[in-house]
């Protein structure tokens, strides 16, 4: 099983390695940006030669892993407090932080006609539940909970809030028909530059305080230089092409 | 290439499963025969503790795992000691998470063939002059053995099915810690529903078949 299994990682890591002297990089992943970092570490490794090892988990825990010896040596966090932390507890490399994408927010509904373009559905209150994800652990269900604030619906419509753990489930909630509409991430319901389904209202930015995700490089990949290669090329233009068709800002 | 992947997570979690189910069994039977015949005060207590894992929620167990086998904690300081480093993150550091998480499934089915077997063959081994250890391995073993399937199968199919655990410890890290309950995690969060669905529902599959061939195996005893 072992021999087949290796057999069929090698010749998977020969089909995406070029010809410059590869190496290896370990990158910490927050989970909203998944799908995205899949394809941007794909691109990477053709382009590069080096290898990009993902490993996905939401912020906190992932924060929790590093600061008790994961051996990662990029973070893409979901937010830019917990990258400032860790510089400034000295396990991230001080001054190497970046913003790599910014989140927006979505109102969705799975099912077409639900919402409308302006959030005016949330004012008429015609719904059963409302879906959040946790506020106190996830930027998005934060940023949700200041929207609801700024339009003066906090309290009305406190008592129709579901929250999810996090943004992934609050998508599972609304996209499985359990709850009529939520405050989504845009990359969730986006993809190709248009949404996937349903009906949509996207929050307009200054509602809610920016949702920058930002990155930084650790102490284990200080000298690394896959590590400093994969933070450049997460400012590159082609990695800015993939961010954006994700429904992120940059 | 998303195959591979979830070849490489099938992989590892059936030899996570078969490296755990082997140090359980070798572990938990000394243990699980200690709860059969002790009368010790301190019965109770370790017994509830073998039982911890059953009602403590994976990420209180993965969390404390983490910080004692940190940089920091006392296991992990003692680890970097002896020079073959830190645990956690490692396949190794897994096989310790395991091995504490799936203990009750072991131990317990093995203590209740332990008690099962009753003092009175025990009693006649002696009178004919066996030793401990020869009646420990011809008398016990063969009459429990029905208690080492289930103890194995049991130890083996909660292994599999681990998820919290794995994921604080392992840090979902490709090839070395990335079980197949991670790699669905990895799939929802991606929102790749379909290839979320195949591993699940070989999950499903897998722990039915297992709970069935148990359910066969206890009603062919009983008669």
């Amino acid at each position: 099983m072992k021999a087949v299994l290796a057999r069929l990682l090698c010749a998977a890591a020969v089909l995406s390695c070029g010809t410059a002297p590869a190496a290896e990089v370990s990158v910490a992943v927050a989970a909203n940006f998944t799908a995205p970092m899949q394809k941007i570490a794909a691109e990477f490794e053709r382009d590069t030669g080096h290898k990009a090892r993902l490993a996905f988990g939401a912020t906190g825990k992932l924060y929790a892993q590093i600061t008790n010896g994961a051996p990662f040596e990029l973070f893409l966090s979901a937010d830019d407090t917990t990258p400032a932390k860790l510089e400034q507890e000295g396990v991230a490399v001080a001054g190497s932080r970046f913003t790599y994408a910014i989140g927006r927010l979505v109102l969705w509904s799975a099912q077409p006609g639900v919402v409308d373009d302006k959030g005016e559905v949330l004012k008429r209150g015609a719904f059963a539940h409302l879906a959040v994800a946790n506020p106190k652990t996830a930027p998005y269900g934060a940023a949700a909970m200041a929207v609801l604030r700024r339009l003066g619906l906090a309290d009305a419509l406190a008592p129709k809030l579901v929250t999810g753990e996090n943004i992934a489930q609050t998508h599972q909630f609304v996209a499985s028909g359990n709850v009529e509409l939520g405050f989504l991430a845009l990359s969730q319901v986006w993809a190709d530059g248009r949404l996937t389904g349903g009906s949509a209202w996207q929050v307009p930015a200054e509602l809610h305080e920016p949702l920058r995700q930002d990155a930084v490089i650790l102490a284990a990949g200080r000298d690394k230089p896959a590590a400093r290669a994969l933070a450049d090329y997460l400012r590159g233009a082609k990695a800015a092409a993939i961010i954006r068709s994700y429904g992120y800002g940059l | 290439m998303t195959s591979v992947v979830d070849l490489a997570a099938i992989g590892l979690t059936l030899e996570l499963a078969a490296v755990t189910t082997t140090i359980l069994l070798v572990l938990g039977t000394p243990v699980a025969w200690w709860l059969a015949r002790t009368r010790s005060a301190f019965k109770g207590a370790v017994g509830a503790v073998v039982a911890l894992p059953l009602v403590l929620p994976p990420t209180v167990i993965g969390f404390y795992l983490l910080v004692t086998m940190g940089p920091h904690g006392p296991i992990g300081q003692f680890t970097q000691a002896l020079g073959i480093g830190l645990l956690p993150f490692s396949f190794a550091g897994l096989v310790v998470g395991s091995v504490f998480y799936s203990l009750p499934f072991v131990v317990q089915p093995l203590q209740q063939a332990f008690e099962a077997i009753g003092e009175r063959p025990l009693e006649v081994a002696v009178t004919l002059r066996a030793g401990a250890l020869d009646t420990f391995f011809s008398v016990v073993l063969p009459l429990a053995r029905p208690g080492f399937v289930t103890a194995a199968v049991l130890g083996f199919a909660h292994t599999v099915g681990e998820f919290g655990v794995v994921l604080m410890i392992g840090g979902n890290i490709p090839d070395r810690t990335r079980v197949v309950s991670v790699q669905i995690y990895n799939h929802v969060e991606a929102l790749e529903y379909a290839e979320a669905h195949w591993l699940s529902a070989g999950m499903v599959v897998f722990s039915f078949l297992v709970l069935l061939l148990l359910n066969r195996r206890k009603r062919g005893s009983v008669r």
